[in-house]
């Protein structure tokens, strides 16, 4: 009673191949054009070695045009109304469909995977997200009122998931507006063109899509382009944290969706056979190649060995071999370098101590194949552990309780997906939110829909595809207007000596630092001078250095209950602050008078009022229950981000301060801040009004210094999550590279705001200060 | 045609199981003492279940010769069941004739199986036809099942239903299909559910006993897989989905969760307990889905009428359609594969 062969069907693929003669081009401004360089390279089937096509090389000026292109289609696309663009995405969604057997045939023949996966996963799972777009580019405006389409974007996409990466690029940004410059990955650029191909005869407009294939350096020309205003990019979080640096000043906004290493816990109380073909699903899909692959199976010690032979069991009936066989489980890897990089850290890690595991069947050898692979006997450290191995090898650890699995699990620079298994919803929900993830599967793995955010936390990158909160990756807030910068003039400074001389001598205030809730002296043991806007000295501010920021650092880290408190008590606080403000109202108007020149007493309002509308929203920025197509939800939680570095701008002191504290604060966040460079007054004053306002030790640290150098300090700090940079367009380009050490969210503005404006405050700031974790939970009993 | 890739016709071809080194395959599970805590604490992950159940079809297929070698298996775990109301002994003798002779004599030629001798599993009826069946088959080698103890819904009196047992027993049923009481199961009496299954056993004797569970009548798949537990700790020789009369009938996931619990028991005790789905299964495909299941989560020596037989009549007649497909190559039609 065996299997015997079950081949799909590859005559119509082999015959798409055949009438391009096996010969490629690019897709740009609806034309087919050939590569300037005449470069081709080959692409592999990998379950055979045989080349199956030669695909255009592009060089930068092959990617040139394709931005020239879809520059030139911009304004037209952009200007279509919704419905029109909703039908456009209707009918690559259709075209999808009724071409779906061919496009997934000609998926596994490029990139190896089974037809199992690409007809019944990836083909729907592309569909789907047009459909889902259509929806949007229909409702975006009613939606999103005032958002405004990106421009240009780049996308880059890796070779996991060739036409699924490509729909989750392509989709939402067609939905908003956008025209699109995308660059396959260099091993499975097949599918990108056929559909290319299709989109075309389905009628979307020339230069709305664009497709440069090539190689890496494709896409280093892409991400330099000084045409394009956004980058989307799916991939490594080394080439993540390349692309970050390259685009660190340039405007570009950035969303990277990284690598990982995630866990997939095992409770004693969970479903253990269904645990087993969780396992499968999450470690032995696509070969393993999946960046959110439960590849850190962490069991309850109890039940470890029980599982572990479970598994082994189910192993041994995997059927790895011709990726084309409707029966097989696993297909080929996607090219030899792939192959030796699982087979090298594999053989590090018997190497290093821990045991392996194999089936005692063999893989076929003719194309690039590996088995299914299981350590047991891992510690947390080891290299296996630790690394984003990108095959069918799953490392298998053991707790002993709740917390240890969450410290376990979260143990990894990454931060992209987590299963937990159990059959306790109280612990469920109890350790989702407790896991550093942007997507928890309770006792399920790797689903995926259109209606539901994708993209992680830390190394695994930012930003989010699918869903609401991926809409707004590809859409422009309402800006927020710029205000005059009223840095102090040349004529206001020569005449400051006389009135200062007028004045009495003031008693001396030294305003320290304030870090874990104390007023600390700085390490440095300097100070810097605060002039009035004539240029008179009206204080000395300490002069903090990276030991000080280190230090606030820690004390934000260690005001742990601060994110645990209700939005209702976070509320409570800031509306403290701003009683306590408020009855200071003449000091501090009188201050930033003296310090700006401006109207004090109407920043000090403004500052209220700010406080008011964040305490308005600590518990009241919710986020959704998506409806998934399973039986079940998926709660998209709005968690806080971390520890926030903040730069605030030097005009408008107080206010800047405030509007930039407050958000991060409301939203359960801790921050260090270091406030306006020239008007620091206006935040050490406030040092007091923190101190009797209930806000606990360590939530809000200030230190103040010069901005920029203390912005980079945060900015490299692999403890701190996310740097808000307000100040030089060099700083923030500094503030940016720099975040690539830990891929740290950033937010930089360099043009001076007019802080008083109605914009300049809302849900533009909470988006900032939030990240949404889609917790999937499928139910029924 | 390429020759059609079927073993000999032995059931429990398989050698490797480790059940099969210590029962020879042959030994019945004589069940155990009831463990009444262990079986409150089973629980089971219905959307994983449903998740699984849904991609086993999607996961495995089988094709031209396998796809009729396959085919040929699942005839031959045919329980050929007629529960009618209005059965006759006329009714009854027509399904015996179809029983011994599944598949039309041409297509045993065309498919080269005639030495296979292709015959179903066994015929199963009410006690009022065994006698009849029992006469229709003679020298057939194919048992007689009856469905027994107040059969579909098993409220009857208890004497009643174990002295129905045994009349069919002493009528020559080789197989005793019983019902539980639900209602233990609804409210976790495993103590009852487990000696009123004891106490079928016994009245049994030397007639293998299969425990219908009326899954569809069970509510959840952990009460599934709890009473599939205690109908094997009391000795059940196969576990059985339902009567065909439930409200609903036997479904991929149910079977999952059965064969998960009959795989658990068989690596505790060493005893295979065979499954039974009933009702519903009228579709060639769907007995492939079944079988292969059956494959992926127990293993080939399941794939056997000693330990797998499906409870269906409509399905030999999509079967026979499919193999005259495979022979010619044209669809069939039902009216050529008279089933009575």
């Amino acid at each position: 009673m065996d299997f015997g062969p079950a081949p799909e069907g590859d005559a119509p693929a082999r015959a798409w191949l055949a009438k391009h003669g096996g010969v490629f081009r690019h897709y740009i401004g609806g034309e087919w054009v050939e590569p300037l360089s005449g470069e081709r390279f080959e692409s592999v089937d990998p379950s055979t070695g045989v080349s199956i096509g030669r695909v255009a090389q592009g060089s930068a000026a092959d990617v040139d045009a394709a931005v020239r292109a879809a520059r030139a289609a911009y304004p037209a696309w952009s200007a279509l109304p919704g419905h029109a663009r909703a039908r456009h995405l209707y009918a690559l969604a259709r075209t999808v469909q009724k071409h779906s057997r061919f496009l997934a045939v000609l998926e596994t023949l490029d990139n190896g995977k089974t037809i199992r996966e690409t007809r019944d996963i990836d083909v729907p799972l592309v569909a789907r997200h047009f459909y889902h777009h259509a929806g949007w580019a229909q409702l975006r405006d009613a939606e999103f009122p005032g958002y405004a389409p990106v421009g240009v974007i780049g996308q880059i996409i890796p070779w996991n998931f060739p036409l699924l990466m490509m729909a989750w690029k392509i989709a939402p940004a067609l939905a908003a507006g956008n025209t699109v410059v995308l660059k396959p990955a260099e091993f499975t650029s097949l599918t990108a063109i056929a559909f290319a191909e299709l989109a075309h005869e389905a009628g979307l407009p020339a230069g709305v899509l664009n497709i440069v294939t090539g190689d890496g350096s494709t896409g280093g020309a892409l991400v330099e382009h000084g045409g394009v205003d956004k980058i989307a990019f799916t991939g490594s979080t080394e080439v993540g944290r390349q692309i970050r640096r390259a685009t660190a000043g340039s405007g570009k906004r950035l969303s990277l969706e990284l690598g990982g290493k995630s866990p997939f816990i095992v409770f004693d109380d969970a479903d253990l056979d269904s645990v087993v073909e969780g396992v499968v699903d999450a470690i032995w899909f696509n070969q393993g190649q999946v960046c959110c692959a439960g590849s850190r199976l962490l069991v309850h010690e109890g039940i470890a060995d029980a599982l572990t032979a479970k598994l082994r069991a189910r192993m041994e009936k995997l059927r790895v071999g011709a990726p084309l066989d409707k029966s097989m489980d696993i297909g080929a890897i996607v090219a030899p370098s792939q192959l030796e990089r699982i087979q090298s850290l594999v053989k590090q890690g018997v190497s290093d101590g821990a045991t392996m595991w194999q089936p005692s069947w063999a893989c076929p050898t003719d194309g690039y194949f590996y088995p299914p692979t299981l350590f047991t006997g891992v510690s947390p450290s080891a290299m296996i552990a630790q690394t984003e191995i990108f095959g069918p090898v799953l490392v298998s650890m053991t707790f002993r309780t709740p917390s240890e699995a969450v410290a376990l699990a979260n143990n990894t620079p990454y931060g992209l997906a987590a299963s937990v298994w159990t059959e306790n919803i109280n612990l469920a929900l109890d350790i989702a939110p407790k896991i550093k993830a942007g997507v928890v599967w309770v006792n399920s793995s790797n689903l995926f829909d259109a209606a539901v955010g994708f993209g992680g936390y830390r190394e695994s990158g930012f930003g989010r595809e699918g869903g609401r909160e991926g809409m707004y990756e590809y859409l422009h807030a309402p800006a927020i207007p710029t205000a005059e910068s009223r840095a102090p003039s040349a004529h206001a400074k020569a005449s400051a000596h006389a009135s200062a001389l007028t004045s009495l001598p003031g008693i001396d205030r030294t305003p320290k630092l304030f870090v874990g809730g104390k007023q600390t002296r700085p390490d440095g043991g300097g100070s810097r001078r605060i002039e009035s806007a004539s240029g008179a000295l009206l204080g000395e501010v300490a002069e903090g250095n990276r030991k000080d920021i280190r230090n606030a650092v820690e004390a934000a880290h260690a005001a742990a209950t601060w994110p645990r408190m209700s939005g209702h008590a976070r509320a409570q606080v800031l509306y403290y602050i701003a009683e306590n403000l408020a009855a200071r109202t003449t000091e501090f108007a009188a201050r930033i008078a003296q310090m700006t020149g401006g109207d004090g007493a109407r920043e000090v309002e403004a500052s209220l009022a700010r406080l008011f509308t964040y305490a308005a929203w600590a518990d009241k920025y919710d986020g959704a229950v998506h409806d998934p197509s399973i039986r079940g939800v998926a709660l998209a939680m709005h968690e806080p981000i971390g520890v926030i570095g903040i730069a605030a701008p030097d005009d408008a002191p107080l206010l800047g301060f405030i509007s930039l504290v407050a958000p991060a604060i409301a939203m359960g966040n801790t921050v260090v801040a270091i406030p306006s460079e020239r008007a620091s007054l206006a935040a050490t004053d406030l040092y007091s009004v923190l101190e009797t306002s209930d806000v606990p030790d360590g939530v809000v640290n200030v230190v103040t210094g010069a901005k920029a150098a203390l912005a980079l300090v945060l900015a490299e700090h692999d403890d701190v999550n996310a740097v808000w940079y307000h100040g030089s367009a060099d700083g923030g380009a500094a503030v940016e590279r720099a975040s690539a050490s830990n891929m740290k969210r950033t937010h930089v503005e360099s043009a001076p705001l007019d802080w008083f404006h109605a914009r300049a405050e809302g849900p533009v700031f909470l988006r900032e200060a939030t990240q949404v974790k889609n917790i999937w939970i499928p139910y029924g009993e | 045609m390429n020759r059609i890739p079927v073993e000999a016709h032995v059931p429990n071809g398989g050698t490797h199981d480790r059940a099969l080194r210590l029962h020879d395959g042959a030994e019945r599970n004589p069940g155990m003492e009831l463990r009444a805590e262990e079986i409150a604490s089973i629980r089971v992950n219905r959307s994983a279940v449903e998740l699984r159940a849904a991609t086993i079809p999607a996961r495995r297929t089988v094709k031209k010769e396998y796809q009729a070698a396959w085919l040929l298996r699942a005839i031959s775990c045919i329980d050929l069941t007629t529960l009618s109301g209005d059965d006759t002994p006329g009714t009854v003798e027509r399904l015996c004739a179809k029983a011994r002779r599944p598949l039309r004599d041409d297509l045993v030629s065309a498919l080269g199986v005639r030495e296979l001798d292709i015959k179903v599993g066994a015929v199963c009826v009410y006690h009022t036809f065994v006698t009849t069946a029992v006469r229709a088959l003679e020298g057939s080698g194919i048992p007689v099942a009856a469905v027994s103890t107040g059969f579909p819904a098993g409220l009857s009196p208890m004497a009643q239903r174990v002295d129905e047992i045994r009349a069919s027993v002493e009528a020559g049923a080789r197989e005793i299909d019983i019902v539980i009481t639900r209602a233990h199961v609804l409210l976790g009496h495993w103590d009852a559910l487990y000696d009123e299954v004891r106490t079928f056993r016994d009245a049994c004797g030397d007639a293998h006993m299969k425990a219908i569970l009326a899954t569809g009548e069970l509510a959840t798949l952990s009460n599934v897989a709890r009473a599939s537990r205690v109908a094997m700790m009391a000795g059940a020789d196969f576990i059985k989905t339902s009567t065909g009369k439930d409200t609903a009938n036997a479904t991929l996931p149910v079977g999952l969760v059965m064969t998960r619990m009959i795989r658990a028991y068989e690596a505790e005790t060493g005893y295979a307990v065979g499954l039974k789905p009933a009702g519903g299964i009228r579709s060639a495909k769907s007995a492939l889905e079944w079988l292969i299941m059956i494959k992926e989560e127990l293993g080939d020596r399941w794939l056997s009428p000693k330990l797998f037989r499906f409870g269906a009549s409509g399905l030999l007649t999509d079967i026979e359609r499919q193999l005259e497909h495979h022979v010619t190559g044209r669809y069939s039609a039902a009216n050529r594969h008279p089933m009575v």
